[in-house]
């Protein structure tokens, strides 16, 4: 039985498609990332799947009970984007009544709100008002929230967009430790968070798959390589007109120029590896960094995006 | 039980956020000052220019005043308060967001909603009980004590005026996403009733028509109004239930 199954999923808002036939499932224990732009259906497709909004057209499952119902609510724990909470309610309190909507005794739930404040960083402001709470506070009580019902599925709507830094990496910590015990269904547009935690993913754009397979799959079908290299800052002016005339060669995927770095995604690599470093000595620019590097989900993404979606 | 959950939450709310406490103290201070207000009535007319003369035409106040003053300004500020308490009651949880992480729980929306209706009920019986006790003392240390069973049936009236409003309150509340929009209706609704209640006929199955029959109670003035009872009843349960039905089909 799969962990999530979504079956020809549409959604419109007036003359808006969020959702256009989307389709896919998740297997039970993986950690899977729900990757797209903005717009994407992303926060759609989450929303159907707790049950806050009802899809157009189209059903889906979640361990195994019809998103939306209550059996289903019962196994599912969800943690919105920017989620809200009481403002006169401190933490210890928002978590031990979220226990009691679960039905859990009063010692199981002084135990679990006691676990999961410390696992998620917040004993020591256990009794503090959550009304004072950073941004990042409330994304980590928001963590714990969605794991008291020692959830099956766990829906969780870009958990760490929200974090600095050092949150973000201790968030992405507990998701990776979640592995195995629940599967996690997370949607973000930050690759680097799909890179490190998830071992599945699915690329949806204008509210449809557009592929979903394991992450290392997904690189070695889609990815292709590409070449970095970084000019002096002497000759570091001359890369976009060198780029200019590299994007019209028919072994060049694509060139994007930052500062005096560039990336030179390639269709032919034994063509790349014998035309491009004459190609930087015509135009005069002075190498200090060359490399052929590994192809990264970055580049399946925003290939695969900008192509519209019709690869599955 | 699980309404017990939520109406645990929505209690504890009433408390924190001074709800309580701010309904307590509005109702205990009219229930306090009307008899005195309707006692001091006299004195304060004389201190108009030619007031003597105007003091000396008016019969001295009797319990009849500090019944009327009570209920005046009792039904006033509670109709005043249900709707500022109720208007943000659904509203404000829906565009925070905080209604949407609950809902994602097993927690049924009627649920929700009845748990709302039940703690501001519990919130204007504390209320409105404070003002009882406050205004029956009053009354009978200036005037004389009024009929103890008439007197708890004049506010049970009250309370029933004030729940119809709240119910009124918390459909507009459910019906709309901004605070500010469901107060607008609810003050729409209040308008309408009152427009209503001036009415012949109609105006005997109005709500507002409870507080004629709560002053014969106690005072022998006025007429029984089962209509208004029934229809405030019916009107509170109605908006119960279309809440319920509005916030199913809502998507949050």
């Amino acid at each position: 039985m799969e962990a999530i199954r979504i079956e020809g999923l549409t959604k419109t808002y007036g003359s808006v498609r969020a959702l256009d036939g989307l389709t896919l499932t998740v297997e039970p224990g993986s950690v899977f990332g729900f990757l797209g732009p903005n717009g994407a259906g992303k926060t759609t497709t989450i929303r159907i799947l707790t049950g806050l909004a009802k899809p157009t057209g189209g059903r889906a499952w979640v361990a195994g009970v019809e998103a939306g119902k209550d059996d289903a609510r019962r196994r599912v724990g969800y943690l919105p984007e920017e989620p809200s909470f009481y403002p006169w309610m401190t933490p210890r309190e928002y978590l031990d009544h979220v226990g009691r909507v679960f039905g859990m005794a009063a010692p199981e739930r002084k135990a679990r709100t006691a676990e999961l404040l410390e696992q998620v960083g917040l004993a020591e402001v256990a009794r503090r008002r959550i009304g004072g709470f950073s941004r990042g506070m409330r994304q980590r009580l928001g963590m714990a929230q969605a794991l008291v019902n020692r959830p099956e599925v766990l829906l969780l709507d870009e958990p760490v967009s929200a974090l600095d830094p050092a949150g973000r990496k201790e968030a992405l910590e507990l998701i990776e430790r979640l592995r195995g015990g629940c599967t996690v269904f997370m949607s973000t547009h930050i690759l680097a968070d799909v890179e490190r935690v998830c071992d599945s993913v699915g690329i949806v754009a204008r509210g449809r798959l557009v592929t979903e397979a394991p992450r290392h799959e997904l690189v070695q079908r889609y990815a292709v390589p590409a070449f970095v290299l970084e000019a002096d800052n002497g000759s570091a002016g001359r890369l976009p007109g060198w780029a200019a005339g590299l994007r019209d060669l028919p072994w060049v995927e694509s060139v994007t120029c930052s500062g005096a770095t560039a990336r030179v995604v390639v269709r032919d690599v034994e063509r790349a590896k014998r035309e491009l470093p004459p190609s930087l000595h015509s135009a005069g620019v002075v190498l200090v960094h060359y490399e052929m590097v590994r192809p990264s989900l970055e580049d399946v993404f925003l290939r695969l995006v900008t192509e519209g979606g019709e690869e599955r | 039980m699980i309404l017990l959950v939520a109406l645990r939450k929505e209690i504890l709310e009433q408390a924190r956020s001074y709800r309580l406490l701010i309904v307590s103290l509005v109702f205990l201070l009219f229930g306090l000052t009307s008899p005195l207000l309707a006692k001091l009535a006299p004195e304060f007319i004389k201190m108009l220019p030619q007031g003597e003369e105007m003091a000396r035409l008016i019969p001295a106040p009797t319990v009849a005043d500090a019944v009327g003053q009570y209920v005046k300004n009792i039904s006033q500020f509670a109709v005043l308060l249900a709707v500022l308490m109720g208007m943000g009651a659904v509203a404000q949880e829906k565009d925070k967001g905080t209604a949407a992480l609950m809902l994602s729980k097993p927690l049924p929306r009627w649920a929700f909603l009845l748990a709302k209706f039940g703690a501001l009920s519990a919130t204007f019986l504390a209320g409105t009980a404070l003002a009882a006790i406050g205004g029956y003392y009053y009354t009978a240390v200036l005037f004389q004590a009024p009929d103890i069973v008439g007197w708890l049936a004049l506010n049970g009236l009250l309370l029933l005026l004030t729940l119809v409003y709240v119910a009124v309150t918390l459909l507009c509340s459910t019906a709309s996403r901004s605070m500010v929009v469901a107060g607008g209706l609810a003050f729409g609704a209040l308008l309408l009733l009152v427009m209503l209640s001036s009415l012949p006929v109609v105006g005997d199955y109005t709500p507002s028509a409870l507080l004629g029959w709560g002053s014969l109670l106690v005072t022998g003035t006025g007429r029984a109004a089962w209509g208004a009872l029934w229809m405030s009843l019916g009107l509170i349960a109605a908006s119960l239930l279309a809440s319920w039905v509005v916030f199913e089909r809502q998507e949050l």
